[in-house]
């Protein structure tokens, strides 16, 4: 097992009457991705503020690679790189002073400076706009240059808040590529509320919900979880729903939108094969088939009812 | 640390026309009013020679300067100050700052002496017109010392003054109404007090500035600058470490 490089515990926010964040915990080890997932106002960019000691937590405790982030912030804060939901920047800087600046704030040596900032433009393609003022980039851009400026000192976390965000389908893929990159040495905490994304970048997955954790597991099990068992399917001349739900293994048949029906069987009693020969048999058209996937929204409603799964 | 503050406020101040602006309209005001003095110092030269202990230069022509460049400093630094944290919080950069490994202070201090060495280039241009007098006599230094470190010490107060109001909102233009309106009030708060003992006197900007305007290095004086800068610059960094507890 690696490092473990933050550690946070029992985590609470509140504003006044209001707990924006409850209780949570979590840690984070070396190389690892991790995805924050949850609707909008879930409690992610308020959790990441305290991690980023940006907010004070209410209670509870941060640690980074072991140093206190409330007692020794200094300390603690040089070995994080944060992007916060909407990038900082100064608009009348280029890139190369603006990185400069804040590889500077984060007590850089002075030797390492040049080698570091070039490092981060490279990484994060911005080798060419050096020069450019940030406010003359485009939205993707000065995502690029948010992201830069959260790892040009090389911290061994980087804490993204929604990277992503408003970007073009290119754009976001060359960000999901670079922050799969980062991950290779530093460790990575992203928020998002795109389920996608999650599963394909991260290690594993926390999901957040009106301030507490919901789930807590790695990347397969979230997808075990969202497959579920259920099967969608087509039949172009559908038998009687009865004729479906005496097949071996499923369990209940309801009829979906667009002529689909779905299937769901208990666990370890997939019914494909036999439904496949049957519906080849009976010549019922069979002209789809597949393991449905429950939405982000199904996932959500399911882990705030079954409390089991925390 | 602060030192890099400052150097990215300063940078920033001059990234913009606001700071080229002020700069050349200050000096053109201050250059209108040396050229007054001087003028009318001229005409009234020849009587002021049978005068038994005559004003001179300095104090004829440089310490009007200097106290007219206080009101200007007065009416300039809002314009100046109510950009620093205000405009940080309207265009989320201040998240920069409160992720970098930096103290409160050092982010406060940063800020404050950015702004307090663009005010000192101002007093600089001044002090460069009355430096101008050697052409045409010799000038009492002691006198002009004493208004430099007076408009110093003033200008660190408006600084500070206007840095802290900056801190209580997300808006330039209110911090800088609420940094002039309070600067302006403190300068003439003495103006209500007839009573030459009453405490009013005593919070009035004005009154110590003027013992420094007459060449006059009252301590009292210079102490109570200090605190009043320190006290405003003190409310500032529990300003912005409550908002981080608090939020």
């Amino acid at each position: 097992m690696n490092e473990i490089t933050l550690l946070a515990s029992d985590l609470t926010r509140r504003y006044g009457s209001h707990t924006a964040v409850n209780g949570v915990g979590f840690e984070l080890r070396q190389g690892e991705v991790l995805g924050f997932l949850g609707p909008n106002g879930a409690g992610k960019s308020t959790t990441m503020q305290m991690l980023t000691g940006n907010l004070a937590p209410s209670s509870g405790s941060i640690e980074i690679c072991g140093i206190d982030l409330l007692e020794r912030p200094k300390a603690a804060k040089a070995l994080i790189g944060y992007l916060p939901e909407t990038p900082p920047l100064y608009r009348d800087l280029s890139v190369h002073e603006f990185l400069t600046l804040s590889a500077k704030l984060h007590r850089v040596p002075r030797k390492q400076m040049s080698a570091l900032v070039e490092r981060a433009k490279l990484r994060c393609g911005l080798d060419q706009a050096g020069g450019k003022l940030i406010g003359s980039l485009s939205k993707g851009y000065q995502q690029r240059v948010g992201i830069a400026q959260a790892i040009v000192h090389n911290p061994r976390v980087v804490i993204l808040d929604e990277p992503t965000v408003g970007l073009d389908p290119i754009q976001i893929r060359e960000i999901r590529e670079l922050i799969r990159e980062l991950g290779g040495e530093h460790s990575v905490i992203l928020s998002t509320h795109i389920l996608p994304e999650v599963e394909s970048i991260c290690d594993r997955v926390q999901i957040m919900h009106q301030g507490q954790l919901v789930f807590s597991d790695s990347i397969d099990a979230l997808r075990r979880y969202r497959q579920g068992n259920t099967l969608e399917v087509g039949l172009r001349h559908p038998p009687a729903p009865g004729e479906l739900e005496a097949i071996n293994g499923v369990s209940r048949v309801e009829a979906a939108e667009d002529g689909l029906w779905r299937l769901h069987f208990a666990p370890g009693g997939d019914p494909t094969d036999t439904l496949v020969a049957l519906a080849a048999e009976r010549r019922w058209g069979l002209f789809r088939l597949q393991p449905a996937q429950t939405s982000l929204e199904e996932v959500f409603v399911h882990l705030t009812r079954s409390e089991a799964l925390v | 640390m602060i030192l890099t503050l400052a150097a990215k406020e300063l940078k920033g101040l001059f990234g913009t026309p606001l700071a080229w602006s002020v700069l050349a309209v200050l000096q053109a005001v201050l250059a209108y009013i040396f050229l007054a003095q001087i003028d009318s110092f001229l005409a009234v030269q020849p009587q002021l020679e049978q005068l038994a202990n005559p004003p001179g230069i300095t104090e004829y022509i440089v310490a009007p300067l200097f106290a007219s460049a206080a009101v200007i400093l007065l009416m300039a630094t809002p314009l100046l100050s109510m950009r620093l944290i205000a405009e940080e919080r309207r265009n989320r950069t201040l998240s920069l700052l409160l992720s970098a490994p930096l103290s409160m202070t050092e982010i406060v201090l940063g800020k404050f002496f950015g702004l307090l060495l663009f005010l000192a280039l101002i007093i600089g241009l001044a002090l460069a017109m009355a430096l101008g007098l050697y052409a045409g006599g010799s000038i009492d230094l002691g006198l002009l010392a004493a208004n430099l470190l007076g408009l110093l010490l003033l200008a660190s107060c408006f600084a500070a003054l206007g840095l802290y109001f900056s801190t209580l909102t997300d808006s330039p233009s209110v911090a800088g109404i609420a940094s002039l309106g309070a600067s302006l009030g403190l300068w003439v708060i003495n103006m209500a007090a007839a009573d030459p003992d009453s405490l009013l006197h005593y919070f009035s900007l004005l009154k110590h500035f003027e013992s420094f305007n007459r060449g006059l290095i009252d301590s009292g004086d210079g102490a109570f600058f200090l605190l009043f800068s320190a006290v405003f610059l003190v409310f500032s960094i529990r300003r912005l470490d409550g908002e981080r507890l608090r939020g």
